[in-house]
């Protein structure tokens, strides 16, 4: 390789390897992390709630299901578990994604890809939720 | 330009050659351990409740939509099928739930000493299976 002209350093100002070491932030990186633990706790009672209702609920008819969650309190818990829930998988996925899938143009696609999926279920699951509460 | 990370894989063999140098960790070198063998479990049981909310939200869709696509998910999620598909994601909750319960304990700062990680370790296996299982017997007493 020649070596760079004056215009060139001063458009780089950094050698390869001092832009290597330099990779260091990951930009969003501390929102990111807390966003997800954030999630996790709200998670823990949300999950425990969750799974009690599903046992109770185990086998119900839909007059069953929509009578449980149309309740305001029910709804109100169960748009708080599909927000939590999906912005934790969200993020969650992102870095499974991030971690193992290695060529640029795939890594956003499949990125996109996964945060549109996972909006689109986010909203189904809470307007599903919604119109049982608001029929009720 | 060449991927800028490739500064830091130049290095040299014991002969003086230049070589890239090999990526690290090398998995397949290590005997599993409790600790790496629960990391990997707690991200693929994570990836495999992501899929679980494919039944959740159609559950939820079905439930608001109609009797007749409620009767569709109620008999699947009724049948032998249903059933081996709702007993696995309620293991991954329980396990994901339980670990990442110690995951934020780590966050706090406790916990780290070799001995905490595995007690910690062994004692989130045995609750997530003890939880489990007695979802499963609630959820089949309430049928």
């Amino acid at each position: 390789m020649s070596n760079p002209t004056h215009s060139q350093q001063a458009a780089i100002m950094r050698s390869m390897l001092g832009r290597a070491r330099g990779l260091g932030s990951a930009k969003s990186g501390t929102g990111h992390w807390w966003a997800q633990r954030l999630t996790a706790i709200a998670l823990v009672p949300l999950g425990v709630w969750f799974v009690i209702g599903a046992i109770a609920h185990a086998g119900a008819s839909r007059a069953g299901i929509e009578h449980w969650i149309s309740g305001p309190v029910t709804a109100t818990l169960m748009l708080a578990l599909i927000a939590c829930m999906f912005q934790h998988m969200q993020l969650g996925l992102q870095v499974v994604i991030e971690d193992y899938v290695h060529s640029e143009s795939c890594r956003v696609a499949t990125l996109l890809a996964m945060k549109a999926a996972t909006a689109l279920l986010a909203i189904l699951a809470a307007l599903s939720v919604l119109k049982m509460a608001l029929a009720g | 330009m060449a991927d800028v990370r490739e500064a830091l894989m130049s290095g040299r063999n014991s002969e003086g050659a230049r070589v890239r140098r090999p990526l690290s960790p090398h998995l397949q070198v290590y005997r599993p351990q409790i600790t790496s063998t629960l990391s990997i479990l707690h991200r693929l049981m994570g990836v495999a409740l992501a899929v679980g909310t494919l039944l959740f939200v159609w559950w939820l869709a079905a439930a608001a939509s109609s009797d007749a696509a409620f009767a569709l998910a109620a008999g699947l999620m009724g049948s032998v099928v249903g059933w081996v598909l709702i007993a696995g994601w309620t293991l991954a909750l329980w396990y994901h739930f339980c670990n990442g319960i110690r995951h934020l304990w780590w966050d706090v700062g406790r916990g780290f000493e070799l001995s905490e990680v595995h007690a910690t370790g062994k004692l989130v296996v045995a609750a997530s299976l003890v939880l489990t299982v007695l979802t499963l017997v609630a959820g089949a007493a309430m049928r």
